[in-house]
């Protein structure tokens, strides 16, 4: 077990994240719990129906990301914790584009994890918070093949009302996600600056992309 | 305690030969352990992912299932010994439940009884236990061949190569086969993964550091690690 990377947690991932799909209409109070519940089943059920998603198709992952996922997620949060003190220091410019190259980037993530997903079942950990609390955090476990996976969910309560709770870090085995970019990025702003790091994205994001035209089989 | 010492000890005498001006507080032997990341990532690469992935293709998912579900069983019996050790009840009752479920009922482990039964797995080695009692990870360490670890757990891997039963087979050749097998298989159910790894990390030897680093740490505290700056990201990179 030891040495069984944490390799075995990036499938995964990608199911977290299309957990977070949630319905358009939600009532301002939905506690965070049943917010993480009803997603979570909504997207087992949408998984296990879609077969685009089944087959590992990037493009069908991504417009189910820009349609249901991404309004739940905090993802202006996600990339300026992932790129740390330097994002005050990025132009307006400057951090939408790192902000599409990281989605791009996760996308990644989900596209070979989703086809992996079948006969999941979960359950949710009891979990204590306040009504006045601003973030929480939601643990719960996935069942599908082998061992029981840990995903945790950080939530955070959006001013104003209707809004509701955002995510926006995500745990998969213990692995935070954002942080273990934060290192990977500030090495490159270390080295290159804002526009370094950037470019480095959209390199990555494109050779990945030559490398689905290539070998584009199931 | 003397392990602790021996382990601070050892840890200083490696932080004060590798550190240079340059060096990240977090992985002070990085010059080093990038020199076994990429040694390892070339073996990998020449030898283990090729035969990882014939492994695969030519055996049926039911036959390799069994593969892993027998050494699993032999590693709850490990399991067992440093639950108890750890004086986590549940986790070493389950963990000898298990592995007698499976033995008898699950042709000597081929078969996962127990996971049907809902009997969780509780996976703990000799370095969960030395966390559970107090001792530090100590820096991160890449080992040749192994992958990553700490210093601490390099340190508690000649007791968990011992408490493993393959290394308990008289019989060599039996023993180096059992041993091979369990590699090429822990391999084969990681190929997806690595592939992923290629193609998400900007660097993967941080990629694989820092999810590895907060792994493990996860694992020493169960599931449930007390929140410490790395994990909680400050207010002043919040957008607005």
């Amino acid at each position: 077990m030891k040495r069984r990377f944490l390799l075995s947690s990036l499938p995964l991932i990608g199911f977290v994240l299309l957990g977070l799909n949630g319905g358009s209409v939600w009532a301002a109070d939905e506690a965070p719990d049943a917010l993480i519940q009803r997603m979570t089943k909504e997207s087992i059920d949408l998984i296990q129906s879609d077969k685009g998603v089944q087959a590992g198709d990037v493009t069908r992952i991504g417009q189910l990301l820009d349609q249901k996922i991404m309004p739940n997620l905090d993802f202006a949060r996600m990339t300026a914790s992932a790129v740390g003190p330097a994002w005050r220091q990025a132009t307006p410019e400057q951090r939408t584009r790192l902000q599409v190259e990281f989605k791009t980037l996760l996308v990644r993530t989900y596209a070979g994890a989703l086809s992996q997903a079948k006969n999941l079942t979960f359950s949710i950990k009891p979990m204590r918070y306040a009504p006045d609390d601003k973030e929480v955090i939601v643990r719960t476990l996935i069942q599908g093949r082998g061992d029981p996976v840990q995903l945790d969910y950080r939530l955070e309560k959006t001013p104003g009302d209707g809004a509701g709770w955002k995510v926006f870090n995500l745990n998969v085995l213990g692995v935070w996600l954002v942080d273990t970019y934060r290192s990977q990025f500030s090495q490159e702003i270390n080295a290159k600056g804002i526009d370094g790091l950037i470019a480095a994205l959209a390199e990555r994001n494109k050779s990945n992309a030559a490398g689905d035209t290539k070998a584009s089989k199931g | 305690m003397a392990t602790r010492a021996a382990l601070l000890a050892a840890a200083l005498l490696l932080t004060a030969c590798a550190t240079g001006p340059n060096a990240n507080p977090h992985d002070p032997l990085e010059p080093f352990n990038r020199s076994v990341y990429g040694f390892n990532d070339a073996v990998d690469r020449a030898v283990i992912k090729p035969v990882a992935t014939a492994y695969r293709d030519a055996l049926p998912s039911p036959v390799r299932t069994g593969v892993s579900n027998f050494f699993n069983n032999l590693q709850d019996l490990w399991s067992f010994v440093n639950n108890t050790l750890q004086l986590k009840a549940e986790g070493a009752g389950n963990s000898i439940v298990r592995f007698g479920v499976n033995s008898v009922f699950g042709l000597g482990g081929l078969i996962d009884i127990a996971t049907e039964m809902r009997i969780e797995r509780h996976p703990e080695d000799f370095g969960q236990t030395l966390g559970r009692w107090g001792v530090g990870a100590g820096p991160y360490l890449v080992v040749p061949f192994l992958g990553s670890s700490t210093l601490r757990d390099t340190a508690a891997l000649p007791v968990d190569l011992k408490g493993n039963v393959v290394s308990q087979i008289d019989d060599v050749p039996v023993r180096n086969s059992a041993t091979v097998l369990n590699l090429v298989n822990r391999r084969s159910e990681l190929l997806d993964a690595s592939r992923m790894l290629d193609e998400v990390a900007l660097d993967p030897y941080t990629f694989t550091r820092d999810a590895y680093l907060q792994r493990r740490r996860n694992q020493v505290y169960d599931g449930n690690p007390p929140d410490d700056d790395q994990a909680v990201p400050t207010s002043d990179t919040t957008v607005q």
